[in-house]
């Protein structure tokens, strides 16, 4: 690291900046998200989900700064907490699809044979549904609702993240240090949690910032056909769906949620990218 | 060759065997009795009698193993079962509604395969001038943009604002081509955007590597005007990988379809699909689910053996 360090110091400050411009657009974008996800309750004046007849479909005006929709509600208040939704939807369906797909990949690689077989195939198999389609298919069955959006989510992107932890496993656990350290009587479990883990950590966060905008992606477009979490919940798919059915009064509220999802996984994708290319110099083109 | 085809035709049928057993078991896998579950959960409170109705028409009464066979068996002969709804047998729904869905999957993939390949080449050919980051940030935000919101954009641009083409609907071919065509215009470049911006991206790195191979520069060093170095020797190589990606592009379209087909009011597969959700048909809605594996499969076995015929290479490995 140090060597790596030395090495930066001595590149002009434009060219660090250029190299790493994704991650530089990336963070302050998903860090100002967070920011007003969290911070909503403070930052906005009106409430997301009260109705106000008077004020339907307005233009964005000093009270509200965006306008109002086809029932009166603040679209910057809908925005805002949208996020928490969102954000809460994507990370908790990753860290499940992480820790799932991590400890189904570490097993296949080191279990072997039959069981091997069966998990990879079977990922195979889940990798051949479009995820939206079989989302649509839980969800019409369990019913819509956060927890199990979250749950679908996750289930359905395990298997990017069994797939890239399986193949760096078996290339890690042929490594001499690997070798050693069952040489000295390890167990498997410690092997795989102080020997392998750290080292395929970083494919892991680069699936983790692509599956994030994916996720994103999916949520909305459930959200969008009414299986995301019920109204009034301001999820940004459905904002983007309710207004859509008055566009011919003002297309301005479709505009809103739509830049917002966009640019959540723009955020994501960029974040994914620019980390791919700082963790894996050999991928760079 | 044959030795090839044949490993991968048999590697498509067991994956469809683990399709078919997936989806077999996500019901049973879903927390309550399945029963329940397709007659609407714990709040609808079904009698006693639609319970065992529904039981005995999706054989749910028959032991696991038993209705696992049965499934298995009935999905090879092609036979999914009947609706809940109608009675109407699934098979023919979804024969009825594929032809739909393919009128819009296969113009986008033909659109977003051409233009994502010249956009790609383009910038790639203009490396370190203003156009390719400028070609590379707008694919980037290409598949940033969700498809649903790609063509909400489009019907409030060219159908509220400038009028120009209708905001939804399907006219078939025969009645009125002219019709048909300006109702295809939008959801095809709603469902071709995101791909388009994928194979620009593939293309571009592509071509750019294989333009920094020693044989590009021979061609070079030979006289060979650039155009021609470009076009015969780079392209050709450099769209490998391409037909490997637009392969499953297209697999994945039968899944941005459901949103496009749903703002479009398109009558294909998808929405046959959305239909059935509020009435919980569940055998339609397996059905849509497995024909789109099986196709994304059949596709992706399509493009590996083309991808075997045009590149030597994969055959003798």
């Amino acid at each position: 690291m140090s060597e790596a360090g030395g090495a930066s110091a001595r590149v002009p400050l434009r060219r660090r900046v250029r190299r790493h411009a994704q991650i530089l657009i990336a963070l302050p974008l998903l860090a100002g998200l967070v920011l007003v996800a969290s911070l909503a309750p403070l930052l906005m004046r009106h409430d997301p989900n009260r109705l106000n007849p008077r004020v339907k479909v307005q233009p964005p005006s000093q009270t509200y700064v965006l306008g109002t929709d086809e029932f009166g509600r603040d679209i910057l208040s809908r925005l805002a907490y949208g996020a928490r939704i969102t954000l809460i939807v994507t990370f908790a369906s990753v860290v499940l699809a992480a820790v799932g797909g991590t400890a189904l990949g570490t097993v296949a690689a080191y279990a072997g044979r039959a069981v091997e077989m069966v998990i990879m195939r079977t990922m195979d198999g889940m990798l051949c549904f479009p995820p939206i389609l079989l989302g649509i298919f839980v969800v019409t069955f369990l019913g819509p609702s956060l927890v199990n959006l979250i749950l679908v989510i996750g289930v359905l992107y395990i298997p990017r993240f069994t797939r890239v932890v399986h193949s760096s496993t078996l290339a890690i656990r042929e490594l001499e240090y690997v070798e050693s350290a069952r040489a000295l009587g390890s167990s498997a479990l410690r092997i795989v949690a102080r020997a392998i883990l750290p080292n395929i950590l970083a494919p892991i966060m680069v699936q983790a910032s692509l599956a994030a905008g994916h996720a994103i992606l999916l949520e909305s477009g459930l959200s969008f056909l009414g299986l995301g979490p019920p109204p009034p919940a301001p999820s940004w798919g459905r904002m983007v769906e309710q207004s859509g059915r008055y566009m011919q009064l003002s297309i301005l509220p479709i505009i809103w949620p739509s830049a917002a999802i966009s640019a959540t996984v723009l955020g994501f994708n960029l974040l994914g990218d620019g980390l791919r290319d700082l963790l894996d110099p050999r991928l760079r083109n | 060759m044959l030795r090839y085809v044949l490993r991968r035709t048999g590697l498509s049928l067991v994956l469809l065997f683990v399709i078919a057993t997936i989806l077999f078991f996500s019901l049973h896998l879903l927390p309550g009795d399945p029963a329940l579950l397709v007659l609407g959960g714990d709040a609808a409170q079904p009698t006693p009698e639609q319970i065992a109705m529904v039981r005995a028409k999706l054989g749910l009464d028959q032991p696991l193993w038993l209705q696992y066979a049965t499934w298995l068996e009935r999905v090879m002969r092609g036979d999914l079962g009947r609706s809940l709804v109608d009675d109407r047998p699934v098979a023919r729904d979804l024969a009825n509604r594929l032809p739909r869905t393919l009128q819009l999957v296969i113009p986008a993939t033909l659109l977003s395969t051409a233009i994502g390949v010249a956009l790609g080449m383009f910038a790639a050919r203009r490396r370190g001038r203003l156009a390719d980051p400028l070609a590379s940030s707008t694919a980037l935000m290409g598949f940033s943009v969700p498809v649903f919101v790609v063509g909400m954009l489009l019907v409030a641009l060219f159908s509220i604002t400038l009028g120009w083409l209708p905001p939804a609907g399907y006219v078939p071919f025969g009645e009125d081509p002219l019709g048909f065509l300006r109702h295809l215009i939008l959801p095809t470049l709603a469902l071709s955007a995101s791909p388009m911006a994928i194979t620009m991206r593939m293309t571009r790195s592509s071509f750019l590597e294989q333009a920094s191979l020693d044989y590009v520069r021979t061609a070079r060093a030979k006289g060979l005007p650039e155009p021609a170095v470009a076009w015969r020797h780079v392209l050709r190589n450099a769209l490998l990988p391409v037909v490997t990606v637009v392969g499953l592009q297209i697999g994945g379209m039968f899944a941005g379809a459901v949103l496009v087909e749903y703002i479009f009011s398109w009558p294909g597969l998808n929405t046959l699909l959305l239909n059935s959700i509020s009435t919980r048909d569940y055998p339609i809605i397996q059905g849509v689910v497995l024909l789109a594996a099986a196709l994304f499969v059949f596709v992706n076995l399509v493009t590996d053996l083309c991808y075997a015929l045009i590149n030597p290479r994969i055959r003798y490995e």
